[in-house]
């Protein structure tokens, strides 16, 4: 009778401190609005989440923030005061993420950012983001464009945050390396035509043209500009790296140049490269779940995110339990020293002053060759 | 700038500002018979292009599901409004089974037809039918019961009625764009200016639609009866005009136009589901111009809102939006300054 008495004792107290130690991620997703295209797919990585980490239940609420940057905001203080996240994660689109920043600062909460959100400096200090930096692709960009012998180049992007930052990422580099911009122009996702860009791009004959948009919408640009009879090199951004851009434009972006994160043609990557393993994990369990050709760049950094988190939570364990402030800190603590993780999109090493963690080489060149991906 | 280039822009913003002009003539129509100020105009457009292209694969378009749905709760209402006046099933019933006849028909027609692959002329028939359906339902779930509401509550549940149908186009259609293939591969060097086919087309159609337009409101009875219902309400219904009939009847046209428009935008650039707002709204723009009351100032508002649009692009494309919509400030000045009945209605 003693026996069972202190079996059950010993129950009830397993079970409380189990279901006390869940592990709580907030992830909130623009599943609606004009980044939906981007969120959707990251719903679907999570779905196909583990379970449980290092033993820890983890109990994943994903919300959905119609890419509106107060329904983020909202999102991310209901995650801190009445979920008690561990763990904050999004937002896919970068107007978005970065008020959550705040949020997340404010209540000593990790934030895993999936969109390349930039934050004055020490404003991120418990910001990470999970995507490659503007610069970090612009890089590969202004590389290629160099191994080429491009001098010239047009730029026609978004009038967005996206174009706004990819254009301050891309000019002073691709200046730094000899190539000039002269000229840029801007549009927008919602546009019937570019006639007018296009016109005027063309006139400024560069070598090269880079075209800043996402998704579906990358096609239109492009195809503006060759129906105006540019001949030259077309470049596009990861954003673009996506089967939609031949889903729409067909055969007339044969050819462009797009630049990715590793994952999304790991197959085709040579096995020296340290993504390769991960990436090929990740488009087979993606297109298990959803059908040959689903993966895409955003998908892939919500399979990083939980490999971040599987290499993490462990060592911030050791420090104190889920729900705790000890367990956030130390979370944000492991993130920052736990040194070089390989992940599907490349090699993350986040250190105290940098939390955007992949080197300049991470960026992979690909080029539409018969409607399909060719590394480059 | 040179005379190629400037005729190039030309083209461009004459054949953007035939779409608007399209929208806006809709626009003008909805308001000057039912008072709404339709801002959703725009979400049919992008039905209508998003409708053709996922039948162009062979696929069932959401907008079956849309259209089903919608019919059952505008059903719902027609037999509980017949069952509270008459109290018999049957009369219920009918009206109830009125409503959606229409609806069902069309999506039948439309699941047994998407497999089949049919010519594309076929497939714009049906997208163009599948739209226009949607707008005496959108009249009879939202507007019908409030025709006797301010201008002002008329406008708050038409931007109701714009964010639902985004959202639903959402769920239907999904997240990504769609481009349609090509009507016409035509490319015609005609001096300084190079027409496509699409150009073509689209001006084309745009005017024999305005034309057709004023045919019907001149030389037929029920655009006259929509005509007298927009003059005078009371007086339309004294003389037998049904202000409900003309309501469905002025959502249907704003429906076909929308569609139409669509499928005209479709080759040309990249349709999402939420592009249509931005569409419409320049139509919307060229309706203002036009006071929401005069058809031919609203087509050259049109012209002028398209041709702006493709010359700022090419000035100075960070601001392109700015400029078409900062447009609207001088000419409504400019309309308040000479509008001698703006106190009217109150």
């Amino acid at each position: 009778m003693k026996k069972f008495k202190i079996a059950v004792a010993a129950a009830v107290l397993l079970a409380a401190s189990a279901s006390y130690a869940d592990i709580t991620i907030g992830v909130s997703l623009s599943l609606t609005g004009p980044a939906s295209g981007l969120g959707i797919p990251i719903k679907n990585e999570i779905a196909l989440w583990p379970k449980s980490i290092a033993g820890q239940k983890l109990d994943v609420i994903v919300l959905d923030d119609a890419t509106d940057p107060t329904t983020g905001v909202k999102n991310a203080r209901r995650f801190v005061t009445e979920d008690k996240a561990d763990v904050i994660v999004g937002s896919v689109a970068t107007p978005v993420a970065i008020p959550m920043a705040a949020v997340a600062a404010e209540a000593d909460t990790v934030q895993l950012a999936l969109s390349p959100a930039a934050l004055p400096p020490g404003k991120d200090k418990w910001t990470f983001r999970l995507p490659q930096s503007n610069l970090v692709m612009a890089h590969a960009i202004v590389a290629h464009m160099k191994k080429l012998g491009v001098k010239t180049v047009g730029f026609l992007g978004y009038t967005d945050a996206y174009g706004e930052e990819w254009l301050k990422a891309f000019g002073p580099l691709a200046e730094k390396n000899g190539i000039k911009l002269v000229a840029t122009e801007r549009f927008a996702r919602s546009d019937t035509s570019v006639t007018g860009q296009a016109l005027k791009l063309v006139a400024a004959h560069p070598d090269a043209i880079l075209i800043v948009a996402s998704g579906s919408g990358a096609a239109m640009p492009e195809m503006g500009v060759v129906e105006r009879g540019y001949k030259g090199k077309i470049y596009q951004t990861h954003a673009a790296a996506t089967h939609d851009l031949m889903r729409v434009g067909g055969k007339e972006v044969e050819g462009t140049y797009v630049v990715s994160g590793p994952a999304v043609v790991a197959d085709q990557l040579p096995a020296s490269n340290p993504s390769k393993q991960l990436g090929m994990e990740f488009i087979q369990s993606y297109e298990k779940a959803y059908g040959p050709g689903s993966r895409n760049q955003f998908a892939a950094h919500g399979f990083d995110t939980a490999l971040l988190l599987e290499k993490a939570v462990p060592i911030a364990l050791k420090k104190g339990k889920p729900g705790t402030k000890e367990f956030r800190a130390a979370l944000r603590d492991a993130l920052e020293t736990m040194g070089r993780t390989v992940v599907s999109q490349g090699v993350l090493t986040y250190t105290p002053t940098d939390h955007w963690g992949f080197p300049d080489d991470t960026g992979v060149m690909l080029k539409v060759v018969n409607g399909q991906f060719k590394v480059d | 700038m040179d005379l190629s280039i400037a005729s190039v822009l030309l083209v461009d913003g004459i054949t953007s500002g035939a779409i608007y002009a399209l929208l806006g003539l809709a626009i003008v129509l909805v308001f000057a018979v039912t008072r709404v100020i339709f801002i959703p105009q725009g979400e049919f457009v992008a039905y209508g292009a998003l409708t053709l292209a996922i039948l162009q694969t062979g696929a069932v378009p959401g907008t079956v599901w849309l259209l089903l749905l919608m019919g059952a709760v505008a059903a719902a209402m027609d037999g509980a409004g017949a069952w509270r006046r008459h109290r018999r099933v049957m009369a219920a019933a009918r009206a109830a089974g009125g409503t959606l006849l229409v609806p069902v028909l069309l999506s039948l027609v439309t699941v047994w037809a998407a497999p089949h692959r049919f010519p594309m002329l076929v497939q714009m028939l049906l997208s163009l039918a599948l739209v226009t359906a949607f707008g005496p339902l959108v009249y009879r779930v939202a507007f019908q019961s409030l025709a006797d509401a301010s201008t002002l509550v008329l406008l708050i549940v038409s931007v109701g009625v714009h964010f639902a149908m985004t959202g639903l186009a959402l769920v239907f259609f999904g997240a990504e764009g769609f481009r349609n293939p090509s009507f016409w591969d035509l490319r015609m060097q005609l001096g300084a200016v190079t027409l496509t086919g699409q150009a073509i087309i689209i001006i084309t159609v745009s005017v024999a639609l305005i034309v057709l337009l004023w045919l019907f409101f001149e030389r037929t009875l029920y655009g006259k009866a929509l005509r007298a219902t927009a003059v005078n309400r009371l007086g339309a219904r004294l003389m037998g005009v049904s202000a409900h009939a003309a309501g469905r009847w002025s959502f249907a046209m704003a429906a076909l136009i929308g569609a139409l428009s669509g499928l005209l935008i479709g080759p040309t650039t990249t349709v999402f589901y939420d592009s249509g707002f931005l569409i419409g709204l320049k139509g919307f723009v060229a309706a203002v111009i036009g006071g929401l009351a005069s058809y031919p100032a609203t087509a050259i508002g049109a012209l002028f809102v398209g041709i702006v649009e493709s010359f700022s692009s090419f000035w100075a494309s960070a601001f392109k939006e700015v400029i078409v919509f900062t447009l609207i400030l001088p000419i409504l000045f400019w309309l308040s300054l000479t509008d001698k009945h703006a106190a009217e209605e109150h």
